[in-house]
């Protein structure tokens, strides 16, 4: 199945009102410094492109630019590290935002029940954990909170380590945004929202993956 | 002697077809056998020893006598529309005809216990098609085939090729695998809550699992649904339906293969976590169907849900009269979404009033040894009637006729006074048991009793009573409070969605 960059993922996503950081796609190094100072210090750089699915096992994410040198480096060295296999790629400049708790939430076609949306503890255990909970699209916003209610780890949502609870109904909307991309795109076979962090207690997804039948 | 379930049938079927099934007015079983270990002679010796009352006929090649039933070689024999049931034991080639003949004398519904369809083969398949077209042309309504049987206490009817005959009540049994009927019909002979329909769906070739509960929605005699599955076909659709039927009634279903199929590799890290077994789970909870993870579960949950009324709240108070238990309770309780009451300080004065200083002043209400005659069954009605409690358990009866079992059987019996201590302790846990169902009839609160006497000594007269009066005697606390939690997030799935 073709996936959409992650750029056209989260544009995708971000029209049914997935919460996404301030993002600017640029094509150069100094596109990327321009970009980078506008959005503020420190930032992070990505290649993208429809053919770069897996961008972390390929380092292809340089996390924590702080200063204009540091990004024109970075920016120089991901638009090297393209191949041509990757097509035309570009550079997709984020404010580098700092969490502790990470969720994971998606869409996923299953064979016997059609789309389902989901919702999860993420990071990189997310698998290992594998504290998560589905349920069949469309959902109502019911549905959604007892989605959140399900998840055993309670204690990631409420007050943590200093940062506020989860704002639940902040969640929810997540959730419901997704049921409504998945319902409104029948080509969608499955989404990734991976990470959605935890900032300042609201749900901010950091990635999105989208993959589309051809 | 499951087999593949053909995929999920998506339209209804009307109701009143069920009725020749569940409430024949006559029962014919084809292929009547004189081997006592034939399907043929099985059946119909079920039929005729469980008090059915309706006129029973039967087929045999021979037209030989059968259990003192008069057989016909030829269905055209007999009486016309006298019949409604056809239980077909003859092999699957007879079978078309059969149907023919059946149609003829008026017979609507046919329970087909014959082997040879979908789960032999291509052949097999074929056949099954062809029937299931055939019944359909007659308008017979097609259970199985290659099922155990339909069973359905309040007509007196066992047409089933195993054991047993469960007690008449209100739980419908519908089950993708005939062995799983009978374990609930034995959780239903044991406990004495009993069975308003149960039906070993076979092959399912024409009416599913998903059908029958359809039905027991709207059968005035099932309060609650209970199903074992395996295959659910098209998943949407089978929630879908299932879903229809848990806004009228508590649906409880057992999944079989949990864990089985499950992860395929998947582009995206949220396919990598949708198992099969999770997304089932997830579908069933936005359908309100309560999902139990095993058999005894299932049938204690259905159990529960057909005699006690639902929870308004989550709110739980233990009433003990041992301290152990209630910290046990308490722990399990911590491990659900039900919550341990805290004591409102009137409550807490209420029950000051009926007991000796030591007991506990917390909820468990450990009433360490302190109670007199009266204490339980007043505690019990304290508890219950706060408006700020939803539901009680109650753990400790039993335990003075366990003492007077002893006494009853031991060597001094029935001098030096322990005639009349063993009377007053068995009348005592007898009481504890109807104090215990009056208390939740006048609160329409659940208040459940558990022990474990219930299994290890059922003759005990605290289970006995708790039996006599038509609920179920949890056989440890821990295993009341999982039940108690299914009732409480089925009464949150409906408040949350306008349907309570």
């Amino acid at each position: 199945m073709p996936t959409l960059s992650e750029a056209d993922s989260k544009e995708l996503l971000a029209t049914f009102g997935v919460p996404f950081p301030t993002e600017r796609v640029v094509t150069t190094a100094d596109g990327a410094v321009e970009a980078a100072e506008a959005i503020g210090f420190p930032v992070v750089v990505k290649l993208g492109g429809e053919g770069i699915a897996h961008k972390t096992e390929r380092g292809l994410v340089r996390l924590g630019l702080g200063s204009a040198g540091q990004v024109r480096d970075a920016a120089a060295a991901l638009l090297a590290a393209a191949t041509p296999d990757d097509g035309e790629v570009h550079l997709l400049v984020a404010p580098m935002l700092r969490a502790t708790r990470e969720l994971i939430a998606g869409l996923h076609a299953d064979d016997q029940f059609g789309m389902t949306v989901m919702l999860g503890v993420g990071g990189i255990l997310a698998e290992a954990v594998a504290d998560v909970s589905f349920r069949l699209v469309p959902i109502t916003r019911v549905d959604a909170e007892e989605m959140i209610d399900d998840l055993a780890l309670q204690a990631l949502l409420g007050p943590f380590r200093g940062e506020p609870p989860v704002d639940r109904a902040a969640l929810a909307d997540v959730l419901l945004h997704l049921s409504e991309a998945a319902t409104a795109h029948a080509d969608v076979v499955s989404a990734d929202l991976n990470p959605l962090l935890v900032v300042d207690g609201r749900p901010v997804a950091v990635d999105a993956l989208v993959e589309v039948r051809p | 002697m499951s087999a593949p379930p053909a995929p999920t049938p998506s339209a209804r079927i009307a109701p009143e077809r069920f009725r020749t099934l569940f409430e024949p007015r006559g029962v014919l079983v084809a292929g009547a056998s004189t081997h006592p270990g034939k399907f043929g002679f099985v059946s119909l010796h079920n039929i005729l020893a469980c008090g059915y009352q309706g006129k029973v006929f039967a087929t045999n090649r021979d037209g030989a006598e059968v259990l003192g039933i008069q057989t016909v070689a030829d269905i055209d024999d007999l009486p016309d529309g006298e019949i409604d049931l056809v239980f077909v034991c003859t092999p699957a080639s007879a079978n078309p005809d059969v149907l023919r003949a059946c149609a003829k004398k008026g017979i609507s519904a046919a329970f087909i216990a014959s082997a040879g369809y979908g789960e032999a083969g291509a052949e097999g398949l074929a056949a099954q098609a062809e029937l299931v077209a055939l019944a359909d042309e007659l308008g017979i309504l097609l259970a199985g085939p290659n099922g155990q049987g339909v069973v359905s206490p309040p007509a007196g009817l066992c047409a089933q090729i195993v054991g047993p005959y469960p007690p008449a009540g209100h739980i419908g049994i519908a089950s993708q695998s005939g062995n799983f009927v009978s374990s609930f019909e034995n959780y239903a002979q044991l406990t004495g809550v009993g069975v308003s329909r149960a039906v070993s769906a076979g092959n399912a070739a024409a009416v599913g699992v998903p059908d029958y509960l359809e039905y027991y929605a709207d059968d005035p005699e099932t309060r609650v649904a209970l199903a074992y599955v395996e295959s659910v076909g098209d998943g949407r659709a089978f929630v879908e339906r299932l879903r229809g039927v848990a806004e009228r009634k508590p649906v409880v279903v057992v999944k079989g293969g949990a864990t089985a199929g499950g992860q395929r590799a998947a582009a995206s890290h949220t396919g990598a976590l949708a198992s099969d077994d999770r997304v089932f789970d997830g579908a069933a909870r936005q359908a309100g169907v309560s999902r139990a993870a095993t058999v005894e579960e299932g049938f204690e949950v259905a159990a529960t849900f057909a005699s006690q009324p639902l929870p308004r709240g989550n709110r739980v108070v233990v009433v003990t009269t041992v301290g152990g238990w209630g910290v046990v309770s308490a722990d399990a309780i911590a491990g659900t979404d039900l919550e341990l009451a805290s004591l409102p300080d009137d409550l807490m004065a209420a029950i000051d009033a009926e007991l000796p200083p030591r007991w506990s002043r917390n909820n468990p209400v450990d009433m360490a040894g302190g109670e007199t005659r009266d204490t339980v069954p007043r505690i019990m009605q304290l508890a219950a009637a706060h408006d700020q409690v939803d539901a009680v358990i109650f753990l400790g009866m039993g335990i003075q006729s366990n003492q007077a079992r002893l006494m009853r059987e031991g060597p001094f019996w029935p001098d030096h006074g322990l005639e009349r201590i063993v009377a007053f302790h068995e009348r005592q846990d007898a009481r504890y048991a109807e104090a215990a169902a009056e208390v939740s009839d006048a609160t329409g609160k659940p208040v459940l009793v558990a022990t474990e006497l219930a299994v290890t000594s059922p003759g005990n007269p605290g289970p006995a009573a708790v039996r006599a009066g038509g609920r179920l005697c949890y056989p440890s606390a821990n295993r009341a409070v999982v039940a108690l939690d299914h009732l409480w997030r089925r009464s949150r799935w409906l408040a949350r969605r306008g349907l309570r």
